[in-house]
């Protein structure tokens, strides 16, 4: 049976998505665990303010989740439409 | 062209041998380096306790050395194994062991050296303690060489692995998949435990009257960082003792060592993950003592959401292992576990470890201020999920990638 190029252009979408989606999950969480981190220090010193930085923190880490959006919109790319 | 089949195995069995002490060597130098470090400052910091601190510093380094010692074992059995009459199934086994070891001695290596240098600061700084320190050091990193361990009876298993009866395709990927698996996933819970032991030796010098405490909690932490190389451990033995023969070679293999490399890969996150919080966890009861019963919860609820990469990784695997898969020689069918496995295996590093982080954070500012507490979880919680977040994106590509696809 031949290997036909359409099949090595798929297994190489179906590739790429995991790859994407696999490496592209590292960097943002690790930011936002980061994130998060941080947040606890400041709401440590300043407990009154926690409502504020609790806030403050969400709003950072949906930013850093981009990043992540970004993979997964690439490899579900990759997998349904390419 | 005169190639036998003994030749291939041979080659695989120097391979092995050289990869197992090539990797096993560097990082056991590099822990007994940091210890070699903390030391010399220590003694030029008093240098009337020389003699303490030069003894101290060798028990701590001949306790990292262990791992590096099973590794040089692994080594000389492969580089001396008569492998006359072996199948290639053998070679891959070997290749598989010296991988195996040298990848687990890793961690356990560096892990190691943390204590010991931690022992050694502490010495120059509160001389009476040297022997709780030395007690202290000596279970610390015994309790960090247990990966490493794993990685021995692993690599064992795989050098006298009966193969008689097994065909070649696809055993020689369940092969490859354990060894890789094994080692991988002893990475980060030796570094992980290696983490609470030196704060937890270092809280002992500045706040001997919670030595007691310190050291329950640094069991309780270094245990705990172990999980993910349990897990590694049972795949491995999945991979190796599991009847591989009604599998379809083709895509067969590569499901099966896709399935090694999943759980191996997002085993190393949540190890070290778990260790950053069992960490701070330590300096933090040295620090405020009474905050032990407050950190302690913190902290186990921290190393188990810092598991879920790991766990979803186990999962991935066991899909991979159990899902009936047609024959097929198409590339796209043995692309998909491929891609599923490194997927997930990938995905699950940097949740285990910004959760980790978080919970590091959390934990120092629960012992600093106990009032709240509670407070400090929610928000760590609330944190926490969001990092969670693209571990379950790699989760639900890699299930796409094998049920949808």
């Amino acid at each position: 049976m031949a290997i036909e190029g359409a099949d090595i252009v798929r297994a190489a979408a179906l590739m790429g998505a995991g790859l994407a989606m696999g490496i592209g999950a590292i960097g943002p969480a690790i930011g936002e665990g980061f994130a998060a981190g941080k947040a606890l220090e400041a709401i440590g010193r300043n407990p009154r303010e926690a409502g504020l930085l609790t806030r403050t923190m969400l709003v950072g880490q949906a930013v850093t989740e981009s990043t992540g959006i970004y993979s997964l919109v690439v490899a579900l790319l990759l997998l349904f439409v390419v | 062209m005169g190639f036998s089949e003994q030749i291939w195995v041979q080659a695989m069995c120097y391979l092995g041998a050289g990869l197992a002490i090539g990797l096993g060597a560097l990082s056991v130098a590099l822990g007994e380096g940091y210890a070699a470090g903390y030391a010399a400052r220590a003694v030029s910091k008093s240098p009337a306790m020389s003699g303490a601190i030069l003894k101290n510093m060798l028990i701590g380094q001949a306790v990292a050395e262990s791992a590096g010692i099973f590794a040089l074992v692994v080594a000389m059995l492969l580089a001396f194994t008569d492998t006359s009459g072996a199948g290639l199934l053998n070679g891959f086994a070997y290749l598989s062991a010296g991988l195996c070891m040298g990848l687990s001695a890793m961690g356990s290596g560096m892990g190691s050296g943390f204590p010991a240098a931690e022992a050694c600061k502490g010495i120059s700084d509160n001389p009476d303690t040297q022997n709780m320190l030395a007690t202290n050091m000596l279970i610390g990193s015994a309790l960090c060489q247990t990966p490493s361990i794993f990685g021995m009876v692993v690599s064992f298993m795989l050098i006298f692995m009966d193969t008689t009866g097994l065909s070649l395709w696809p055993t020689w990927a369940a092969i490859l998949g354990a060894g890789i698996c094994m080692g991988l996933s002893a990475i980060g819970s030796g570094l992980g435990s290696g983490m609470p032991a030196g704060t937890a030796t270092e809280g002992i010098a500045r706040q001997p009257g919670a030595a007691g405490a310190l050291r329950t909690n640094m069991l309780i932490g270094s245990a705990i960082s172990q999980t993910p190389s349990i897990f590694g451990m049972v795949v491995a033995f999945m991979l190796i003792f599991m009847d591989h023969s009604d599998i379809p070679a083709w895509p067969g293999w590569a499901a099966l060592l896709a399935a090694g490399i999943s759980t191996g890969l997002s085993a190393i996150g949540p190890g070290l993950g778990n260790g950053l919080v069992a960490a701070e966890a330590a300096s933090g009861i040295a620090r405020v003592p009474e905050s032990q019963g407050q950190v302690t919860t913190t902290m186990l609820i921290a190393q188990t959401i810092s598991q879920s990469g790991v766990i979803y990784g186990f999962l991935v695997s066991l899909v991979l292992l159990f899902m009936p898969s047609a024959a097929s020689h198409n590339v796209v069918a043995w692309v998909i576990p491929l891609s599923a496995g490194l997927c997930m295996g990938l995905g699950g590093i940097g949740p285990g470890i910004g959760i980790g982080i978080a919970g590091a954070y959390a934990v120092r500012r629960v012992a600093r201020n106990v009032e709240i507490a509670g407070m400090l979880r929610r928000v760590m919680l609330v944190g926490q999920a969001v990092a969670e977040s693209t571990a379950i994106y790699a989760l639900i590509v890699s299930l796409v990638l094998l049920f949808v696809i």
